[in-house]
């Protein structure tokens, strides 16, 4: 057989998983924007009303650079809507009535968020200012409405409901019932909070670098302040949360907490342990913590209670242990170590605060917080799906099963990293030669939503930007 | 009516929409491709990145409702399209991208060899998308698409009624969005340019008319239900679409851009409400009726729900938009100094 039909042969599952991870864990940064960017923008742009002329400055900046987000968030939206069809046939054909409300009323959430935030960038100088910042409360609310239904229907592939199954067909489906499932509540919550995290500490920590380079404004006192503000909040409160999302793990999908954890055996009183690596059979070279019962009470509240292992169930409905289990752990040390940046900084602010930014080593762990948030939310995101393996729909349906039969998913693969790479090498420049222009002092630029041209100062190479293909 | 019936209402007036708004959007990708050089070209770009900016997202939303609907209403149909069609749907999603990427990055490009590089992703992918999606129109169109996908990655698109749904999107697309444009540039003021654009689209749209006819024989032959569909049931929205065509060319004639812009955005219109005329009942032809493919009866209402919701809260704030978007922008295009 030829390479060509040796690939266009190969089974789907692997590469269709894998295309799906890049396609989810790309579009959830975006999407994190998307839900906590326009609170923050909110908080600017009503100090500027009230007077302060650097937040209106900021307000404005973020909203173009929202557009360009919400823009390229869009595309990549309609991409994992394509993917649901051509990936997870099975997944579709069998649960896509059951699950399919809580798309639609994200479909209008989506649009309402799309109408709102053409009128509000288009709204610069066009709208009186009470008016004007008025329209960001419909895309925070639709924001959240919509993030909500994307992550029930998330949920409820972990805690299938709405239906019950005849022969293997739905029957009495209950659409609401399937939105409002027993894991949508923690796991939105959950997802909040790091989406507030995640573009908290990003935006910080780029005004973070500008103070590192001399920028010591108001500008980028505020930049600094107000996402590290959102990011404070949330950072504390992500651990009870999780804790809690575990524990109707233990309840509901124990096989998952015991990957997480990488328990082999049903145990009594189960001790924790922190770290190590999973070398197939065991964790080697994690630290055992030596309180009786530690692991049994996190998950349940009680010391002596039974904490089920990977023993449990058959081999073949264990998920990838090593991964999970790496994943898991990654996340917590990232987020146990956000908290601990924003005690430093809470530290600073109340006992330090006239030289707040003067602690360059502060600073400069503001700026790699972002990257750690997001490591932290794509490992999260990991934990929680690779820990459903190998179920779709968790007890009900294999992942195996619902995969299409195409053989040429290696391809598309191939293309979409190649897509997804230009895409986030674009964004990247796209976002330096703004704030490099914005520095140069143009103010006005001109955004995928974009107001008017000739309200742009030109520079020479901004003038020559403008006349190109 | 059943509520399996009002849900593929909505869902094909949805795709109504999205055939006119998407498809100015898509077309202006056209114009802007064959604009001339950076320089020549310029100011034909800004008036496309002007007249499309405020509403990119919303005229693409219509697509994701289409879909949504499609999965919940009908699930089993909305396996067997994509999987069927599998090709044409890879194909026309890496154009979305690539289109809406290319789009956003221009603008903002660091240099002119990067704008250059966008516009021209931008340009191809506005191309090549209503392309595909077109084919894949006329691949249910035709009857082509099983309830039991054959696997036919090729054969399923790459025929003469799909390929001609393919052409006629992309002629369709670029004919109305060069109606819009030039309306657009009067208004600016920039009658010279509304001038420059005026004969490239009366010739677009004898082009679209002259693939319209053309395709009458290809359906006789190759669609034969759907011929036979648009001969009766189908007929007088056919001839509606014919005859706004027409006028849309007589408007463009007398100069008259507004006025051409409805009549060309009801000709592609009522085209497609021919096609939906005509398919009825049908959801697959041949293979599954409307009723016959619905999902469950609870999840059919809470869509035609969701559809009441959307009007109440989506319609006011979009038209808002609109009129936004169309209004207050008077010398906008003047070179920038």
């Amino acid at each position: 057989m030829s390479l060509a039909s040796t690939i266009l042969a190969s089974d789907a599952l692997l590469p269709a998983r894998n295309q799906m991870a890049l396609s989810l864990g790309w579009h959830i940064i975006l999407a994190c924007f998307g839900m906590a960017f326009p609170a923050m923008i909110f908080v600017v742009h009503r100090r500027g009303l009230r007077g302060d002329d650097a937040a209106l400055e900021l307000a404005k900046r973020w909203s173009k650079v929202a557009g360009v987000l919400f823009a390229i968030g869009a595309v990549s939206g309609t991409i994992l809507s394509f993917e649901l069809g051509l990936l997870w046939p099975g997944l579709m054909r069998t649960y896509g009535d059951v699950v399919g409300l809580a798309f639609a009323l994200e479909g209008i959430s989506f649009f309402t968020e799309a109408i709102f935030l053409g009128i509000y960038v288009y709204g610069w100088g066009r709208l009186p200012g009470r008016l004007h910042i008025m329209m960001l409360v419909p895309i925070m609310a639709a924001g959240l409405i919509g993030s909500f239904m994307v992550i029930s229907v998330n949920a409820w592939m972990n805690a299938p409901t709405g239906f019950r199954l005849v022969d293997g067909v739905p029957v009495d489906v209950d659409p609401v019932a399937a939105i409002f499932n027993s894991a949508a509540p923690l796991q939105f919550l959950h997802m909040y909070l790091a989406a507030a995290m995640v573009v908290g500490f990003t935006i910080a920590g780029v005004y973070a670098m500008g103070w590192l380079r001399g920028r010591n404004d108001r500008l980028h006192h505020l930049g600094l302040v107000v996402p590290l503000a959102f990011a404070a909040i949330a950072a504390p409160l992500q651990p009870v949360v999780g804790h809690f999302a575990g524990q109707r793990l233990a309840d509901e999908q124990p096989i998952k907490l015991a990957a997480m954890e990488g328990l082999t055996e049903t145990t009594e009183a189960a001790r924790l342990e922190v770290g190590g690596l999973w070398n197939g059979e065991e964790l080697v070279g994690a630290i055992e913590i030596p309180v009786n019962g530690l692991l049994s009470f996190i998950a349940t509240n009680e010391f002596d209670a039974t904490v089920t292992g990977l023993d449990a169930v058959p081999p073949d409905e264990r998920p990838p242990v090593g991964v999970v289990h790496i994943a898991f752990q990654t996340m917590v040390a990232i987020g146990t170590a956000l908290v601990g940046v924003v005690a430093w900084f809470g530290f600073r602010w109340f006992r330090r605060h006239d030289r707040l930014f003067e602690s360059q080593w502060l600073l400069r762990v503001l700026v790699a917080a972002g990257p750690a948030a997001i490591v932290a939310m794509e490992t999260g995101w990991i934990t929680t799906e690779v820990g459903r393996q190998p179920w779709i729909v968790h007890g009900l349906l294999r992942t195996e099963d619902a995969v299409t039969d195409a053989g040429y998913i290696w391809v598309t693969l191939a293309i979409l990293v190649l897509v997804y790479g230009a895409m986030t090498l674009g964004a990247a420049a796209v976002i330096r030669s703004m704030s490099r222009r914005w520095r140069t002092g143009e103010r006005d630029l001109i955004s995928p939503y974009g107001p008017s041209l000739d309200e742009a100062a030109g520079g020479a190479e901004h003038h020559e930007a403008m006349v190109a293909p | 009516m059943s509520a399996a019936d009002a849900v593929a209402a909505v869902m094909f007036s949805a795709v109504v929409l999205y055939s006119v708004f998407g498809g100015a959007d898509f077309g202006s990708g056209v114009w802007d491709l064959t604009a001339g050089n950076a320089l020549r070209g310029a100011r034909t770009r800004r008036l496309i990145d002007h007249a499309i900016g405020p509403v990119w997202e919303a005229n693409h939303v219509w697509l994701i409702f289409v879909l949504v609907f499609l999965w919940t209403g009908f699930p089993t149909a909305f396996v067997s399209i994509m999987q069927t069609l599998a090709i044409p749907f890879w194909l026309a999603g890496l154009g979305i991208v690539a289109r809406g990427a290319g789009f956003a990055f221009r603008k903002f490009s660091p240099t002119l060899r990067w704008a250059r590089i966008a516009g021209i992703v931008f340009a191809t992918a506005s191309l090549a998308t209503p392309f595909f999606l077109g084919t894949i129109a006329g691949s249910i169109a035709s009857g082509r698409v099983s309830t039991e996908p054959t696997g036919e990655l090729w054969s399923s698109w790459l025929n003469p009624t799909s390929l001609l749904g393919g052409v006629l999107a992309l002629a369709a697309c670029t004919y109305l969005a060069g109606v819009l444009l030039t309306a657009d540039a009067t208004k600016l003021g920039e009658h010279d340019l509304a001038a420059e654009l005026r004969p490239k689209v009366l010739i677009g749209g004898v082009i679209t008319g002259a693939i319209a006819l053309a395709g009458i024989p290809i359906l006789l032959i190759d669609a034969t239900d759907l011929a036979d569909g648009l001969l009766t049931e189908g007929l007088p929205f056919a001839l509606v679409s014919s005859a706004a065509g027409i006028v849309a060319m007589w408007q463009l004639w007398r100069r008259s851009y507004r006025r051409a812009r409805i009549s060309a955005a009801a000709a592609v219109a009522s085209v497609l409400v021919a096609w939906g005329v005509a398919q009825y009942p049908w959801l697959l032809t041949q293979e599954a009726t409307i009723d016959d493919a619905a999902g469950a009866d609870p999840s059919l209402v809470g869509l035609l729900i969701a559809t009441a919701l959307a009007a109440a809260f989506v319609l006011p704030p979009l038209l808002y938009l609109l009129h936004l978007a169309d209004s207050n922008r008077v010398g906008t295009l003047r070179p920038t100094r």
